[in-house]
């Protein structure tokens, strides 16, 4: 490989990763916005950038979006102090919130987002064919940095938070997988060699997508998801009416703003994850041919198609979040252990009954 | 003491399962996103305030711009906490108003004090004294919060008068002297 090669792939990671960022950002708009819709309210609508908001209609359009927020939600974790409590294990207490941000932005690298019809080949940092298994791996470290996160913080309700979502991600990690299995039993047919490979996955669901083959799996799944990303029924490690703030109670301006964000990295690849395996990946409707040609176009088209999937499943996890309680945390448990984990067997078994004959 | 068993159904297999239920959630969160939202944006709409609200108080002129006060002092000495103070002065002879006699020549309502109770609007004999609609209150110094004449004048504005007292009691006092 020769460095102008290496460059490039340099350049496409930043892309990627910058295009992943924003996402994150604005996602947190969108979460506010939802809310706010959801609980009659307006939502942020005053942030301006002076020369912008000059502009006749536009300028108080985007101002009432609170297109700027990000941006002033960004400045603040910057500016804010950077507060280090005394009783902290500091060196842990440091680690924790890069450990949460490493894993959720590295998964990004083996989600695929789009169909490169040049070369027939899926768009994406790193097309390899473990892609579901690595990012499986991945995103269950990000666990870690909350488990040390809550306990290097040496107070209760953090070591909690840490607690709870040690217990809750393991007994979620076994479901996620077994959730997945049919799918990929469905997909490796004899004389197939799509293995874990995401791109390939989404590929063969051309016709009718997973979710249609498989309702069952695709919500457990969805349910693990919820859990695995901490998102409301399952907060269960941040639980802010119970445990103040969880797991990150003792964090504070930027650090807390790195777990934030891994957040909703993880919500984003999760989405995408969720979109290759059970939407359908870019592929239009189904059973429907794709109104884009093998163009440059097409290419172009089957990008946005599979982020307008990927946002649309993000506008459902914030619409789940602003309905549902939460759990109680034995209930959490019972709910993965005594039903769940038991369906997903089952589902399992009649999947690889049916894929067999 | 009499009990009432609450006599309750089991759950149905499909309530056990939640998902009937989350569903129907989803569905009026969905609709409610779709209506307007009661904020109301405060620094630019104001909430519509009762015509009894007691807010800061404020001193009013009569329609014909005549400054009603004729410092009796009586809300002075009504006033729980002690927040009003005058300074009576008397309404030169060359003044059309002089018939009234007597104007403050200083009033100091010190806003830090004021419980905005209206016993001084309600002890007014001349109806000088008004708590108008005005409720949000800052300043930087505890001086600026101490409300001169001018600026409670400025506060008040002028105020509809079913009487005019003094017009009726100069008229009365001028068709005397003819007899």
């Amino acid at each position: 490989m020769d460095i102008n090669c290496i460059f490039l792939k340099v350049i496409y990671a930043l892309i990627v990763i910058g295009v992943l960022m924003g996402l994150a950002a604005y996602s947190v708009l969108g979460e506010r916005k939802v809310s706010a819709w959801i609980q009659g309210r307006v939502g942020p609508n005053r942030t301006a950038i002076p020369l912008l908001a000059k502009i006749p209609v536009l300028g108080p359009l985007l101002r009432s979006l609170g297109i700027w927020q990000p941006l002033a939600d960004g400045l603040k974790f910057l500016f804010k102090e950077d507060p280090m409590p005394g009783h902290v294990k500091k060196a842990y207490y440091l680690l924790a919130p890069i450990i949460v941000l490493i894993p959720a932005l590295s998964t990004v690298a083996l989600v695929p987002f789009g169909m490169n019809y040049a070369t027939q080949e899926p768009l994406g940092l790193a097309n390899i064919e473990l892609g579901l298994w690595v990012i499986f791996a991945l995103a269950s470290l990000g666990v870690y940095g909350i488990i040390i996160g809550g306990w290097a913080a040496n107070s209760k309700y953090p070591f909690f938070g840490g607690i709870r979502s040690c217990a809750q991600l393991i007994s979620y990690e076994l479901l996620m997988g077994l959730s997945v299995l049919p799918v990929i039993l469905w997909v490796n047919g004899p004389g197939s060699d799509v293995g874990l490979n995401l791109g390939g996955i989404a590929q063969a669901q051309e016709g009718a997508w997973f979710i249609l083959i498989q309702p069952l799996g695709a919500l457990l799944f969805l349910i693990a998801l919820f859990a695995e990303t901490n998102r409301l029924p399952f907060d269960m490690p941040e639980s802010e009416t119970e445990l103040v703030g969880g797991f990150h109670t003792e964090y504070g301006s930027f650090k807390f703003g790195f777990f934030f964000l891994a957040e909703y990295a993880h919500m984003l690849v999760g989405s995408a994850v969720f979109t290759h395996l059970f939407l359908g990946g870019w592929n239009f409707l189904p059973w429907l041919n794709a109104p884009w040609g093998a163009t440059f176009f097409g290419t172009v088209c089957s990008v946005f198609w599979f982020l307008g999937k990927v946002l649309a499943m993000m506008f459902f996890f914030m619409w789940v979040r602003w309905t549902l309680p939460r759990f109680r945390y034995d209930q959490v448990m019972q709910l993965a252990w005594g039903r769940l984990l038991p369906l997903a067997l089952l589902n399992l078994v009649f999947y690889t009954l049916l894929a067999a004959y | 003491m009499a009990t009432k068993v609450v006599q309750r159904k089991p759950l149905s297999w499909a309530e056990r399962t939640y998902l009937p239920q989350i569903f129907d959630g989803l569905m009026r969160t969905w609709k409610a996103m779709f209506k307007k939202p009661v904020t109301l944006q405060y620094p630019e709409q104001k909430p519509s305030i009762p015509g009894d609200y007691r807010g800061i108080p404020t001193l009013v002129k009569d329609p014909n711009g005549r400054e009603k006060c004729v410092s009796c002092q009586l809300c002075e000495f009504v006033c729980p906490p002690k927040a009003i103070r005058i300074t009576p002065g008397e309404i030169p002879y060359t003044d059309p108003n002089a018939h009234v006699e007597k104007a403050p020549k200083a009033f100091e309502i010190n806003m830090l004090r004021c419980i905005y109770c209206g016993l001084c609007q309600e002890v007014c004999p001349e109806e000088a004294i008004f708590l108008k609609n005005a409720f949000s209150l800052s300043g930087y110094t505890r001086e600026e919060l101490v409300f001169q004449k001018d600026k409670l004048y400025e506060l008040g504005g002028s105020q509809e008068d079913h009487h005019f007292k003094w017009d009726k009691k100069k008229a009365a006092a001028e068709h005397s002297e003819k007899h």
